[in-house]
């Protein structure tokens, strides 16, 4: 316990810092957080532009849609906040600054995490949870005590599996130097896939988001369950309630990635 | 002259030497393709056209403006301000020749390398896919090389002058991401601007970033005819001057006006 708050206190010390140290460059870092207001936009003025022409995106309401866009956008936004500066590691290992982190007494995952965190990315999880809160009161929910328990469940499980995704990508860094493209196929492209109903997307693309990249326990079965509604993977409603173990599973996994990672890693410049 | 068009030459052959970053980018871009692609397609399960264009249209679109993000840099790149934040400028400000044409040919360089590198395969990926159209005719065709031409030159003064900011600012990465995200959701490149309501859709069309992206690829497809495509080929050539000229003046004021870091 009492490592856990040390570490927590490491991390705020780091985020502090960070925090400060963007603060000096005002007008940019002004800049910077309305650019993450016009990028929540740009999604939802996107699903806006398109029910300007459907009553319904793959048998889904505006509305609905919208409470799958608000668990998703959360969910990555969270993990964006968190996690999502790790893509930025290539950066490190290419500078040989990765080096630094490795020997200091702190966890590099919460080293990174801390040093690196960018609060302009807060304004990217306010837009989806505004969404996904009116989403939630005007839609017509059949509430019980375990579906409303299901709400933050669904979205720190979501977090946890797009912070997952996050961790193995970057991971890649360390055997190809260079890891962000590849990696932006499954995080933000991921990020895209949790906008919209799976209904949308190819069978094929649809077991992709199941089993290998597991986007569907992000958004769309929580959501699929909350509306009472069959969901195009043929899952049983209540697979929502595995969200939160396929984040475990996924957390587990990244764990093993990162540290095999590390241990690949050498220096460049050597 | 010649010496712009040897650094165009280099730089083209400079940056066919991450081949591995360039299958990366593919990689990425394609996944990207058909995500925006089924969504779209989902429109098209309810309704036959939207704005003149049909599903096959929409798919094109997709995919060709896959192809040229790159192309036309409209993620931004910030080679150029980085040699501002850090003070290199001031070398390249000695140096005997024009610094907005030095990094003018770096951009048609650039897109050089990235029409063949990225353009021509994701292309392919989506035709194979889904099926894109591709022009008919030689004229078509070279109507699109055109105004393509037009829209690099364009995206370059964009660039270009969100570049300049760097003299002012030190960190770019605010402006430089506030501005290529504006000029990739008006350009067209999240849905084609035929989606958006008219009123938003006009007014795309008279700002600079439609001749980005979505000019270019209305004439691929076919959609511009006549007078629609002599408007649009003058509304890049305009924006082009307007831009290009600005630049100039941006930085000749930053080099009378602003101590350059590090001086």
């Amino acid at each position: 316990m009492a490592e856990v708050a040390a570490s927590l206190g490491v991390w705020g010390h780091l985020a502090a810092a960070r925090v400060r140290s963007d603060w000096q460059y005002r007008t940019s870092f002004l800049l910077l957080l309305l650019s993450q207001v016009l990028i929540a936009s740009c999604d939802l003025a996107v699903v806006a532009t398109l029910f300007s022409h459907v009553r319904a995106l793959g048998g889904w309401s505006g509305l609905e849609v919208a409470l799958i866009f608000g668990f998703g956008g959360v969910a990555f936004g969270l993990a964006d906040l968190f996690i999502g500066q790790l893509d930025k590691v290539s950066r490190h290992i290419k500078a040989g600054t990765f080096d630094l982190l490795l020997v200091r007494p702190v966890p590099t995952l919460l080293h990174l995490s801390g040093s690196e965190v960018s609060f302009r990315r807060v304004a990217r999880c306010l837009q989806p949870l505004v969404v996904l809160a009116v989403a939630l009161v005007v839609l017509d929910v059949d509430w019980n005590p375990e579906k409303v328990l299901l709400v933050p469940v669904a979205v720190v499980s979501g977090a946890v599996i797009f912070g997952g995704i996050f961790v193995i990508t970057s991971s890649i860094a360390f055997w190809t130097v260079e890891s962000r493209e590849v990696g932006n196929a499954f995080t933000y492209g991921g990020d895209l896939v949790v906008q919209y109903p799976l209904d949308v997307f190819g069978s094929w693309l649809r077991r992709l988001a199941t089993l290998v990249v597991p986007l569907a326990f992000v958004a769309y079965l929580p959501a699929a369950h909350l509306l009472d509604r069959a969901n195009a993977l043929g899952l049983p409603s209540l697979a929502a309630w595995a969200s939160p173990v396929v984040a475990l599973l996924v957390a587990l996994v990244a764990r093993a990635v990162w540290t095999t990672a590390i241990r690949h890693h050498r220096s460049t410049g050597s | 002259m010649r010496l712009y068009l040897e650094v165009a030459r280099r730089t083209f052959a400079r940056m066919n030497t991450y081949r591995a970053a360039t299958a990366a980018g593919v990689f990425t871009n394609a996944v990207w393709g058909v995500l925006l692609a089924s969504v779209l397609l989902a429109v098209y399960d309810e309704r036959r056209t939207v704005g003149g264009f049909d599903a096959v249209d929409a798919v094109s679109f997709v995919f060709v403006a896959q192809g040229l993000l790159m192309v036309l840099g409209l993620f931004g790149d910030t080679e150029m301000a980085d040699r501002i934040t850090t003070g290199d400028v001031v070398v390249d400000l000695q140096r005997p020749h024009d610094h907005q044409l030095w990094w003018a040919a770096v951009a048609y360089g650039q897109a050089a390398h990235y029409l063949l590198a990225r353009g021509v395969p994701i292309v392919l990926v989506g035709a194979l896919g889904f099926g894109v159209r591709i022009p008919p005719d030689a004229g078509q065709a070279s109507a699109f090389v055109l105004s393509l031409v037009l829209g690099v030159a364009v995206a370059f003064g964009w660039r270009y002058l969100l570049g300049l900011s760097a003299f002012w600012l030190l960190d770019i990465r605010g402006a430089n991401q506030v501005g290529w995200m504006v000029a990739q959701f008006l350009g067209g490149a999240f849905v084609p601007i035929v989606f958006f309501p008219a009123w938003l859709e006009s007014s795309a069309r008279v700002l600079p970033f439609a001749s980005m992206l979505e000019i270019p690829i209305e004439v691929w497809l076919g959609q511009l005819r006549g007078v629609e495509m002599a408007t649009a080929l003058l509304t890049q050539v305009a924006w082009a001057l307007v831009l290009l000229v600005a630049g100039h003046h941006v930085l000749a004021r930053a080099v009378r006006r602003v101590v350059v870091q590090g001086g």
